[in-house]
């Protein structure tokens, strides 16, 4: 088969069955625009920002498991989608952007949309290319996927000049199955001995915890975690990122750890003698003050990338691995073990220290960290978000924005599926949530998809509902709209004295006739006794993008919460006025 | 403490910016740093100077071997390898009819060459460990040196342990 740079492009992206490309065409890429038209391979999504190009494939990525895939432009295409490959970069999630640039002849020249993509993206990306010739085409596009997808995965770009895309110039093209590298060869299973030497001392725990992060739902470990969670009968706590690859409703979670997390997590984090650290980065949000994390603790540490293991935090037991196989092969010998045909919990060694331990967390759990009023008149955002959760029965894809109802939605959805909890964590992107969304629902056409966000994050990329009425995507969108960047002004309450330094949003936009301008539904609640009729009657349309504006109480804080700089048990939690 | 680290990485544009990003970017020092293709055109030797403390040092190596575009790397400041070092400098001092004696001494006992002479200077080549060229800097007043320029550190390991694919 002879085709030009254009048409393998489109080709080879039929060829790995790429669902979707998320995109905005531009000068430097418009003899690929036009070979795809022509090629009808994959099905384009025109966006109105490419920001949301990158955030559309990545939310794709992150409810599919599979690579998402964007083009730009060369220039200022590019530059606008370097913020949704950072986010993705820093959760570590596959994708592949493609980016035009000027012909090779003018590179370096200060052409008209030339910037130096490789150059900008390289701090933000797993690996980037620039496409010189059209005979590496082909093979670079393999290799971008290659990278992408395998080990810890993370964003690719590949650069790829106007001239090399030429529609007069063609070359054979076959698809290559499978890509060698000699540079690249991600570990995936982990080392048996150390696996073994885990083992003896989760076995040997009196006060063990699971610590899982975003790398157990990268991994598709979700099963193999549950099964030796509760097999061992040890409690478990999870990141932001993590969340939901081990049922939130089951007993043995603890909830969230963190910042934000419950009181019973961290506490039992402080506390613990091993523990689990499975596809988790410990991150500073989760560690608060490094030399209080986990003072008696001896840590265990499951991860498939090298780098991730000490580089905060010492560890004792390091297992380089993919998580699933890791957690399978500690199953594996789990039932070679004699005491596997006994009771839940009995595998521990010392049931008497596991029974002793829960004991203690049950005491924790009495604080009941996440209450808050109900029965005020104004709208408490927690209220809208277990609302939420009812409405959907639990069900539905969440995306999110950045802020306090992030962290609300993190605290009070109860998410019991992996993959259905698609935030940014890493980078902490406003904009986010609703370009995300849009990717989430291309994916999942059948499926229950919401956004939670606010009146600041939303506004960052509005411009993505012309997007969703040209696809007819019926998102949800939840937004807590209390009139400030609700978790700036909360710092600012608690670390500033009350100085809301631009933290008070003005010339908010009547959201409703903004929906209704693109052609969607919009809705304004203000009342919690409204709150549920609205979502029931918001998700009963199906085939539209509703937005629902909800007016919520201004100044609600996010509790529990650890200040930086201070240790896992030094928590704050909601004053008892707050209480009922 | 300081690290020689030798690593082997493909010879493709932006590989060296790769390698430098990363150290700024995450706030490594680089003391030195030299490379050059080898006997194999598709990858290029890289030497890197570095210090920092064990756990930095562990951190650097494996954030360079992250990288794509590095085939393999050898730290050569660990227990268990021994290991040669040479840094190249290139030195051009006045040389007066009054000085030219000294400098050929000087250049004599250090075992460097003199690869260019005229009326007023001398350019003198030397070899050895960074100890070594900056004893025979010291060697001389600060106003008689015109220029110095040093190749940065090249380290290999001793015997016939290699690092090649």
């Amino acid at each position: 088969m002879e085709l030009s740079g254009a048409e393998i492009i489109a080709q080879f992206l039929k060829d790995e069955d790429v669902e979707y490309l998320f995109g905005y065409p531009g000068g430097a890429v418009l003899h690929i625009y036009d070979a795809l038209l022509r090629a009808d391979s994959v099905k384009h999504i025109l966006v109105r920002h490419e920001q949301a190009a990158t955030h559309a494939a990545d939310g794709y990525a992150r409810s599919t498991g599979r690579t998402g895939v964007a083009l730009v432009t060369s220039g200022p295409g590019m530059t606008n989608a370097v913020t949704g490959i950072a986010t993705a970069y820093l959760d570590s999630i596959p994708l592949v952007v493609l980016t035009g640039q000027v012909p090779t002849a003018v590179i370096g020249s200060d052409a008209f949309q030339e910037v130096d993509s490789v150059g900008i993206s390289r701090p933000c990306v797993k690996h980037n290319f620039l496409v010189k010739d059209v005979k590496d085409l082909a093979e670079t596009l393999k290799k971008a996927f290659y990278v992408a997808s395998t080990g810890r995965p993370g964003p690719v770009v590949v650069d790829i000049p106007k001239n090399v895309t030429d529609p007069n110039i063609k070359i054979p093209y076959s698809h290559m199955a499978s890509i060698d590298m000699r540079s690249y060869n991600p570990v995936t299973k982990g080392h048996p001995f150390q696996i073994k030497k885990a083992l003896e001392l989760m076995l040997n725990a009196k006060k063990p915890v699971f610590y899982t992060g975003g790398g157990v739902v990268l991994s598709n470990a979700s099963a193999s975690l549950r099964s030796l969670v509760q097999q061992l009968g040890f409690p478990i706590t999870s990141t932001l990122m993590g969340l939901g690859a081990y049922p939130s409703s089951d007993e043995q979670f603890l909830g969230m750890l963190g910042m934000h997390g419950t009181y019973e997590a961290n506490m039992a984090m402080h506390d613990t003698d091993v523990l689990i650290a499975v596809g988790a980065r410990f991150d500073d949000r989760v560690t608060g003050h490094l030399e209080q994390f986990c003072p008696d603790a001896k840590i265990i540490h499951i991860d498939i990338d090298p780098s991730s293991i000490s580089k905060t935090v010492q560890v004792d037991i390091p297992i380089v691995g993919d998580v699933d196989d890791v957690l399978t092969t500690m199953l594996e010998l789990l039932k070679g073990s004699d005491s596997s045909s006994e009771a839940k919990g009995s595998d521990s060694s010392d049931g008497q220290a596991l029974k002793d331990w829960w004991k203690q967390i049950k005491q924790w759990r009495k604080k009941n960290c996440l209450r808050y009023n109900k029965k005020t008149k104004s709208i408490k955002p927690q209220f809208v978000v277990e609302k939420l959760h009812e409405v959907t029965q639990g069900d539905a894809y969440i995306t999110s924005d950045v802020g306090q109802h992030q962290m609300f939605t993190a605290q009070y959805y109860g998410f019991d599926e992996p993959r259905r909890w698609i935030n940014s964590g890493g980078l902490g992107t406003m904009g986010f949530g609703l370009p995300a969304a849009m990717g989430v629902q291309l994916a999942h056409l059948d499926k229950t998809v919401a956004c939670v966000t606010g009146e600041g994050s939303i506004q960052m990329n509005i411009q993505e509902l012309a997007t969703c009425m040209q696809y007819q995507l019926p998102i949800k969108i939840i937004n807590l709209n209390n009139r400030y960047l609700g978790m700036v002004r909360q710092w600012q309450e608690f670390f500033y004295e009350g100085r809301y330094a631009m933290s008070y949003m003005d010339s908010i936009p009547d959201f409703v006739k903004l929906a209704e301008s693109y052609g969607h539904v919009g809705m304004q609640i203000d009342q919690t006794s409204d709150v549920e009729d609205a979502l029931k009657e918001a998700f009963a349309m199906k085939d539209k993008l509703v937005f629902i504006d909800f007016i919520t109480n201004r100044e609600e804080n996010v509790y529990p919460m650890i200040a930086t700089g201070k240790g896992q048990h030094e928590m704050e939690l909601a004053p008892d006025s707050e209480l009922v | 403490m300081r690290h020689i680290i030798s690593i082997l990485l493909e010879n493709e544009s932006g590989a060296l910016s790769r390698v430098a990003g990363l150290f700024s970017a995450r706030a490594y020092n680089i003391e030195s740093l030299t490379v050059a293709p080898t006997e194999d055109p598709s990858l290029s030797r890289m030497t890197l100077v570095t210090s920092g403390s064990a756990e930095i040092i562990e951190q650097i190596t494996k954030q360079l071997n992250k990288l794509i575009d590095v085939v393999k790397l050898n730290d050569l400041n660990v227990s268990h390898v021994q290991h040669l070092e040479r840094e190249m400098m290139l030195i051009k001092v006045k040389a007066p009819v009054s000085a030219r004696d000294e400098i050929m001494r000087l250049s004599g006992i250090f075992r460097g060459n003199i690869i260019d002479v005229t009326d007023d200077a001398y350019t003198v080549e030397l070899t050895g460990t960074s100890d070594k060229l900056n004893a025979f800097i010291a060697s001389f007043d600060c106003d008689s040196i015109l220029e110095t320029v040093r190749s940065g550190v090249m380290g290999i390991a001793r015997g016939s342990s290699a690092l090649h694919l």
